[in-house]
């Protein structure tokens, strides 16, 4: 079906709970008021819907041509990647120096959700050229910056990044493509895998971000340096890459996952951005953005998938419901309205964190005081591994309950929801599987700061819970909602402590605990996320009309406070007490014997 | 030339209209509303005409709620330079109706002098397909109604008209009210640049009090339904078969 932007929920995420009014007073983000960023909503929710997402199922039917070392992209799908470039959707937070809006990373975030879910396979493209912009940005001299910025913010070229080797995946440091140095520029040699659209005919030129070695680099992380390395030279010749194959995947079929192959002819001319050997720090900086986007990527299906699900038990029929005359549409079964609640209630729940950390990058970048930049950093680093390990697993769980709510429907390709579960299965892989994703919560982000900026957003949840004790107005129950909240904050603490604990005695045992406490963080980060939506909604005057949009968001807090955060509890009691059953298990208790 | 363009705010055309409790009308409150789809073809016909260099300005004027700003805003979004908002009502249910919105835009016209006003063929919300007509009527210009084609040659306008036998092309002087159908053009997207540009164009508010023009209804609504839902339907096995039942039915 298609896809239709949530613009009721992305406002009210963006008012209530992002504090949308304190960014667009930021410096440099004026112009997003409130009202100007209503009206870019409803321009990109039109795109989305009846432009990107009529292409996403047949872009999946068609899949990718490949030949003679080309890549063709499925019909039409030039014509509206022409369109988002004509119209400025491009890379909306990019800096207006050089083209681009500079509208705040918490307005971008919907416009990304938009996209994602109308037709993640093509939307995968501008993200990638948002990523590419945002290192050149940071560390690109300003040659390259004119030469490369201006095209890449609009969308005339596109950009890539090219990281993985195949003995290099979630461990860069075994990276072996060689940058030789020559005149000013270098040669690079190498072979890149799952570079994603590495090729493909929307532009004339792409322009690559390739992780290489100087032939004197120091070993491992250290001696890794980032080139850019465009498809055709500045002067019109082709440069030497290519693209030797592209894969055969689950999902995502319309977008080309290629094989680059750099340097068969003597060597491809590259441009060494930032100093030598610090290639891996540049691409890191820039992973947070990237992963929050991959997030955001898992928000948009699962949002679709909700879209889908819903529509379909509103209309399918089958047997007898008390209270429904006839034959009773599937919702008003039980055992359906819970899954499309676990569904609909764990998307808006993302929404909110990755909103959220998409406000606290805004405030980040450009609040006035340091002390609230420095403090909104640490929020956005906590909250990355979290937004993106959590929202791609919940896009996952969505997309798969989604098919069973269509019951045997679901299963058929013809149905179009299968699409959402083989799309989504990407994304707990790339940027960082879901794996690294708990090791970076749990060391990086936990344990380097002795649980500092953890304590900061428990004091956070405390607060809301404390707030939703005296909320008094009816149809709540805020004593529910309360508890919730405030078990919430004890779990994650309890697990913080526990880690900070196990910290001293062995990495082991905090490695085979990371999981489940990046997954209790999601649940429990998740209570708080919609306590504070109801406790938005009950303040908004009763609206009456067609939709009880303070009503609904109540119910659903209430249904995930206690049907989906209790998960968090038995993720606690596993993570605590369950990490030496995990060490116990020897590698051949793992094998199958014949 | 001066083009003057009227647009409404009308429930969203993708909103399932329901009627309110008790049949005093439609259901507003809380609904999406958006610019009528034929007044966005008069948009993009307006703009056409002075990317090809027939015109220079593009006024776009709405009647209604103050909420209307919105819709204007989408207008100079699309490339209309400025835009006058008469608010005319507090209340998103109170329809104004057309003849004291063709008032109002008398008045606009007198003031602005434009070379031609291009608008929608009718509302999608009420279906009247007057306003157009009324404002012809009251300006004594030269009308031409359901546009699909439109020609500026000098000081007239060549307009292809969709009527019910097939097309019908008139030679109309100007000035002239042109009211366009569906198949004139397909309106573009704002980009996100004129979305920003949008809100640095003038809009003036007025009242229709500033033009001394009364709004008050002059039509009773006396109730609203919604139409019987259809009956399903039976398959028949041969046409014979279809031409019995739908004897049967009393409907050949």
């Amino acid at each position: 079906m298609t896809y239709t932007a949530p613009l009721q929920d992305m406002r009210f995420v963006l008012r209530k709970l992002c504090d949308l009014d304190a960014i667009s007073q930021l410096p440099g983000l004026e112009e997003a008021t409130p009202d100007m960023v209503d009206a870019i909503l409803e321009e990109a929710a039109k795109y989305a819907g009846l432009e990107l997402s009529p292409l996403s199922r047949s872009g999946d039917l068609a899949g990718l041509g490949f030949e003679d070392r080309r890549v063709t992209m499925p019909e039409g799908w030039k014509t509206v990647y022409d369109m988002l470039v004509e119209m400025g959707w491009n890379s909306p937070s990019a800096s207006p120096e050089y083209g681009g809006m500079g509208l705040p990373f918490v307005v971008n975030a919907c416009i990304q959700e938009m996209f994602h879910g109308a037709n993640m396979a093509f939307q995968l493209c501008p993200m990638l050229t948002q990523g590419a912009i945002e290192a050149l940005e940071c560390y690109a001299s300003d040659t390259l910056k004119e030469t490369y910025l201006p095209k890449l913010v609009s969308g005339e070229w596109t950009g890539t990044m090219n990281l993985t080797e195949p003995q290099a995946g979630s461990d860069l440091a075994a990276i072996r493509s060689k940058a030789v140095p020559e005149g000013d520029c270098y040669r690079i040699s190498g072979q890149k895998i799952f570079i994603t659209y590495g090729e493909h005919d929307l532009t004339d030129n792409i322009i690559h971000l390739v992780l290489a070695r100087l032939p004197d680099a120091p070993a491992g992380v250290k001696g890794i340096s980032l080139f850019v390395v465009p498809k055709v030279m500045p002067d019109g010749a082709p440069n030497d890459v290519h693209c030797v194959s592209i894969e055969h995947k689950l999902g995502i079929h319309a977008s080309p996952t290629c094989t680059l192959s750099f340097g068969d002819s003597g060597g491809a001319v590259g441009y060494l951005v930032g100093e030598v050997n610090r290639g891996l720090e540049y691409m890191f900086a820039m992973m947070n953005n990237a992963r929050l986007n991959v997030g955001i990527q898992g928000i948009g299906v699962a949002e679709h998938a909700c879209q889908d699900a819903a529509a379909y038990a509103a209309d399918r029929r089958q047997g007898k419901v008390d209270g429904v005359e006839g034959s009773a549409a599937i919702i008003h079964h039980p055992d359906v309205r819970r899954m499309l609640g676990i569904m609909k209630s764990r998307t808006e729940a993302a929404r909110i964190l990755a909103y959220r950390a998409a406000a606290a990058l805004d405030f980040a970048h450009r609040a006035v005081d340091p002390e609230a930049r420095d403090r909104a950093q640490r929020r956005v680093d906590l909250l990355i591994p979290v937004v993106k390990g959590c929202s791609t697993e919940m896009s996952i769980q969505t997309a798969s309950l989604g098919i069973q709510v269509h019951g045997g429907m679901g299963y058929i390709e013809e149905t179009g929801v299968a699409q959402h579960l083989r799309d989504a299965r990407i994304t707990t892989i790339y940027e960082g599987t879901t794996g690294i994703q708990a090791l970076d919560l749990t060391g990086r982000k936990i344990l380097r700061d002795r649980g500092a900026a953890v304590q900061e957003i428990i004091d956070d949840m405390r607060l809301s819970a404390a707030e939703l004790a005296c909320e008094s107005s009816p149809h709540g129950d805020w004593t529910l909602l309360s508890r919730s909240v405030s078990h919430a904050a004890d779990t994650v603490e309890t697990a913080t402590r526990w880690l900070l604990d196990a910290g001293k005695e062995t990495a082991h045992t905090q490695a085979a605990s990371a999981m489940n406490v990046l997954e209790l963080f999601g649940l429990s980060l998740g209570a708080w996320a919609l306590g504070d939506a109801a406790l938005a909604a009950a303040g908004e005057p009763a609206a009456g009309g067609q939709s009880d949009h303070a009503g609904a968001k109540i119910r659903l807090a209430e249904f995930y406070a206690q049907q989906v955060f209790p998960e968090a509890l038995a993720r606690l009691s596993a993570a605590t007490d369950g990490a030496s059953s995990v060490l116990a298990l020897a590698p051949s208790d793992l094998h199958s014997v014949a | 030339m001066k083009v003057l363009v009227p647009v409404k705010r009308v429930i969203d055309y993708n909103v399932k209209v329901r009627v309110k409790a008790g049949g005093s009308g439609v259901d507003l409150a809380n609904v999406k509303m958006s610019m009528n789809p034929f007044d966005e073809i008069a948009v993009e016909e307006a703009i056409r005409l002075k990317e090809a260099g027939k015109a220079e300005e593009i006024i776009a004027v709405s009647v209604g709620v103050k909420q209307a700003q919105e819709t204007l805003r989408t207008a100079l979004a699309m490339g209309a330079d400025r835009a006058i908002l008469i608010v005319a009502a507090d209340d998103v249910h109170t329809d104004i109706e057309p003849l004291a919105v063709a008032k109002l835009l008398k008045a606009v016209i007198d003031e602005e002098q434009p070379g031609i006003v291009l608008c929608g063929k009718q509302a999608i919300d009420n279906d009247m397909n007057a306003t157009g007509q009324m404002l012809a009527a009251l300006t004594g210009w030269a009308q031409a109604t359901f546009a699909s084609k439109l020609e500026i040659d000098g000081d007239s306008a060549n307009v292809t008209r969709e009527v019910d036998g097939g097309l019908q092309t008139i030679k109309v002087k100007m000035p002239a009210i042109v009211t366009v159908d569906l198949r004139l053009n397909e309106p573009r997207y704002a980009s996100l640049p004129n979305i920003m540009k949008a809100k640095k164009k003038p809009l003036d508010e007025k009242t229709a009090a500033d033009y001394g023009v009364e709004v008050a209804p002059r039509l009773e609504i006396v109730s609203t339904a919604e139409p019987e839902a259809r009956a399903a339907g039976i398959i028949v096995g041969s046409v014979d078969e279809l031409v019995e039942k739908l004897k049967e039915a009393g409907a050949v």
